[in-house]
Formats: structure tokens, sequence, C-alpha cells
């Protein structure tokens, strides 16, 4: 299966993950400031900033790409709970 | 409640020349969304502004109260008078009589912020209609009704994502939504006239505002250059009285009170509770292993000796949380839920957190603390310690470099690590 790195800046850790994982699943594994509320793409609540390799996720659904702009989010920040890691190496951090 | 009651009627009240008070009171509430009380009921208080070219409701109004607030409104503007509908706030009590108002008043356009537009949809599923036209608007958008202007302000999480003020620069008259609001219900409506509401006005900020004292302080910021005569919040007295003072509360009121002597370093608090002494052994190590990090300030407190208020004030200000508690039960104790569970009074999103804890039998309470933590959204970087009875020398030593390690991640000191996902819990 395919694999990938993710480091999150905030707490300098890296996780190498399977292709598909979503960011949620992995930052709430190692404790990254990244925080959630609804979980379901709506309330903007983990926005998080990609530092680079935004290009290894997924394209964000047309529900992420509304609600990123419903909540004026700056480019290169994507929703936490609704990024799929399609591989290589990424840089996040809490926006 | 009586009081004053010859001061209203069922008709519109007027605050100010072609201003008027259109809501609703509910004198008989005790409680308010279950977690507040409300020895004085409440208002939902709406607003009309009529300019030359257009009429504005500004809010509207719980839904059992719709009537008082239709009666209300159709005393100072017929339907086809009506441009404008603000939403400063979609909470249902202040959206109650938005459907009903929105068939009523087919011409007006709505002007709610940029992030209320998801709630407005969600709100109006129920009644089947399609969404009428809106407008998000932000901070510098306005709307000129003829000889009067209402001007956005972008005033987010007052307490609610969705929240705005709306100002009229001729008058200086600002519609504040929930922000200096309160819930004391009095019919003389102005708080030149009503009853002592002083307590209402800070207990509505401490359950309320308190959680996004961030947010409080940006808009504030943004409403003190405003010359204003009056504050029409959307609960409690209309503030045409020496309205800036009560701007300055709420900056008094979102700023720490006492000079921070740890200002420079970073803080990390470390609570426990013990019944043998085994998880106070562990709570002294871990506090010792982080003062060895230059740049933290440790504080050490007994929960046995104090109250969840006074620590929840502590909580505000700190960086870094540790929470020790033996497992009773195969639980932690109730003292620590306690003070879990009125944090979310306080903003303590982000902050550091972690658990520890010695136990006879299972040891629950170190991971039951750890998730409650990340369900107050704090990060929990660094795994809680479990230490079965009595912590020997090795394992007091665990303990300090447990609390070394929170204290290198206060710091940005902490070590690189790199994981696999299929090691992680």
């Amino acid at each position: 299966m395919p694999r990938a790195k993710v480091t999150f800046q905030d707490i300098d850790v890296s996780v190498t993950v399977p292709a598909g994982t979503r960011l949620i699943e992995v930052s709430e594994k190692v404790g990254a400031g990244i925080v959630y509320g609804c979980r379901e793409g709506e309330c903007c609540t983990c926005l998080t900033k990609i530092i680079s390799g935004a290009e290894n996720f997924a394209p964000p659904s047309i529900l992420e790409d509304q609600v990123l702009k419903d909540n004026m989010a700056p480019r290169r920040h994507r929703l936490a709970c609704q990024a799929q890691i399609l591989g290589g190496e990424i840089v996040v951090m809490p926006a | 409640m009586a009081m004053g009651a010859a001061a209203i009627t069922d008709d519109a009240v007027e605050i100010a020349p072609g201003v008027h008070w259109v809501g609703a009171l509910d004198p008989h509430l005790r409680s308010f969304d279950i977690i507040l009380k409300t020895a004085n009921g409440t208002s939902y208080n709406a607003y009309v502004v009529r300019g030359e070219n257009g009429v504005a409701v500004i809010d509207t109004v719980k839904e059992n109260f719709s009537d008082d607030f239709f009666r209300r409104l159709e005393s100072v503007a017929s339907y086809d008078e009506i441009t404008t509908i603000v939403l400063n706030h979609l909470e249902p009590d202040h959206s109650g009589a938005l459907p009903e108002l929105l068939r009523r008043a087919p011409r007006a356009r709505v002007y709610l912020s940029t992030r209320a537009q998801m709630m407005l949809k969600a709100l109006l599923k129920p009644s089947g209609e399609k969404p009428p036209a809106y407008i998000p608007v932000t901070t510098g958008d306005s709307v000129d009704l003829g000889g009067r202007t209402l001007s956005f302000l972008h005033t987010p999480y007052l307490h609610w994502p969705d929240t705005q003020c709306t100002y009229i620069e001729e008058d200086g008259i600002l519609f504040t939504g929930d922000i200096f609001g309160c819930h004391f219900c009095d019919t003389r409506l102005f708080n030149d006239r009503v009853g002592d509401f002083r307590f209402s006005f800070e207990y509505y900020y401490a359950h309320i505002m308190r959680p996004f004292r961030a947010y409080v302080l940006d808009a504030v910021a943004l409403i003190e250059p405003l010359a204003l005569n009056l504050i029409a919040p959307a609960h409690g007295p209309i503030l045409r009285h020496l309205p800036r003072e009560y701007l300055h509360r709420y900056r008094e009121l979102a700023t720490p009170r006492l000079f921070n002597e740890a200002r420079s370093e970073k803080t990390l608090l470390v609570f426990y509770l013990s019944a043998y002494g085994n998880t106070r052994r562990m709570a002294e190590a871990i506090a010792a292993g982080a003062e060895r990090i230059a740049g933290v300030r440790v504080s050490l407190y007994d929960l046995e000796g104090g109250d969840s208020d006074i620590f929840t004030d502590l909580v505000e200000e700190a960086d870094g949380l540790a929470f020790g508690s033996p497992t009773i039960n195969a639980d932690a104790v109730k003292p620590i839920w306690d003070l879990l569970s009125s944090l979310t009074s306080v903003n303590v999103k982000g902050k550091l957190g972690a658990a520890f804890g010695s136990y006879g039998w299972s040891g629950e309470a170190v991971r039951l603390i750890e998730d409650r933590l990340r369900g107050l959204k704090l990060r929990v970087p660094v795994d809680g310690l479990r230490i079965k009875l009595v912590p020997d020398t090795g394992e007091l030593e665990q303990c300090c470099h447990l609390g070394e390690s929170l204290a290198r991640h206060l710091t940005g000191q902490s070590e690189h690590r790199e994981l696999d996902m299929a090691i992680l819990a």
C-alpha cells in the first residue's frame, strides 16, 4: 500500500501513514494542536495550514471547498477532518 | 415581572427617532439553554430602523413569542416597506420568527455574516422554503436605507461563529446581538430605568462570552473608536445611559485581573489528588522535572484544598495543564471531573494537556482524563503516566522525564519524533 509522511510542525512529530488516511485520524492520535468541532466538514474549526505538500492531498470536495470559501480561508488551507492524504511528504500546522 | 408594567404596551417602543424596539418579554423563564439561571426571566430584543428609502428589521425573537414581535412590528411598519432584514446572530431565540417574517416581507433582502450562511439554510429546513435572497457582509460593508446607513462589524464567536454587530453611524446606535446583553426582563427596558441588573450583565459575560475572551477583545477594539449614543443588545436592558461604561466593563472582564508574574515564561499547572500520597509524589516529580527546563514556571495544586472556580481562573491563563488522579472504582476521582467540567467556561483550546496517576488494580483514570482533555480540544502529545501503587526511584525519574517533556513542548524544544501510524493506539 502506498505510504505518506505527515509532519505536524507544532509538535515536531512525523508520522508515516497509509495512503487514504484523513488528516484528522492521525493528528488526534499524535496529539497535534489541530482542534475539531463537528468532524463533518461543516464548522471549519479544524482549519489547517498546509506548509508544504498541498498537492499530496486529494482535492477538496465541493462541500469542503464551499466551507473554505464561506469562511474566507486563505490559500493552502484545508479542513483536517476532510483532507485525505494520497502520498509523498506533507507538513502541516494549526491555522 | 410586574415592575414598571405601565412602561410598556403591546406597541413598539421608540428608542431613538425612527428606531423602535419590537422585541418580546419572557419574564417567567427561570433557566436559559438549560445552563443559565434567569431569576428575572429574559427579553428577546428586536429592532426596526426606518430610513427614507426603506425599513430594516434587526433580529427577531424566539418562535413562541412571534405574536408579540409581529404585533409590535406592525405598529410601526407595514410588511411591504421592509427592504432589509439584518441577522446579527442566528441562534433560535433570535431567529425563531424569521421564517414567518420572510413570508410576510417578501421584498426584504437578508444581511448576515459570511459564517451565518450555512446556519440560515439549516434553520429554514423545516419550513421547506427556498432560502431567501441573502447577502453575506463583513466589516466595511453597509446598506443605505436613505438618510440612515447600516454598517456591519465582523465580530465572530460572540458567542457563535456567525455573530456580527450593526451600527447606525448617523445616530451612534450599535445593535450588538448577544454581546453586552444579559438575561434580565424588566418592562422599563432602558438601563437608566430598570432595576439593578449588574449581576446579570456580569453573569452573562462569565457564562456566555468568557470562553471567547480573545474575540471579545477584538470586538471591543473594533467598537471603541465608534461614537456611541446607545447600545442595543439582543437580550436585557437597552444601554442608553453611559453606553461606553459597558464597553469599558467588557474590556475589564476580558482582561486578566492580576499582573502575571510569569508572563515572560511558559506556565505549567500541575493539579492532583492523592489518597495515599503516591499520586502526590508523582505530581511533585513531574513539577521538579519541568522546572529543569529554563523558561517554564511550574505551579502545583492539591485539588483537595481548593475549589473549581479558583482553579478555572488559573487554567484560563496557563499554557500547559497536567492532571493527576488515583483510580477509584475504575474512574478518576470527582474533584478532577468537577474541574474538568468547569473548563467549558474558559478557552482551553490548543493548550498542552497531560494526565498521570497511581493506581492499585486497573488504572483507568489516566486514559479517561486524556480523553476528556482531547474532548476539551487540548493537545495531548505526551502519553500519560500510570504507576502501580507506590512509585519507586526509577518511576519517579519517569515522572521527572514526563515533566521535562511537557516543558520542552511548551518551550518549543521537543525533540523531533518519527512514528508509524501502525504503532499509534
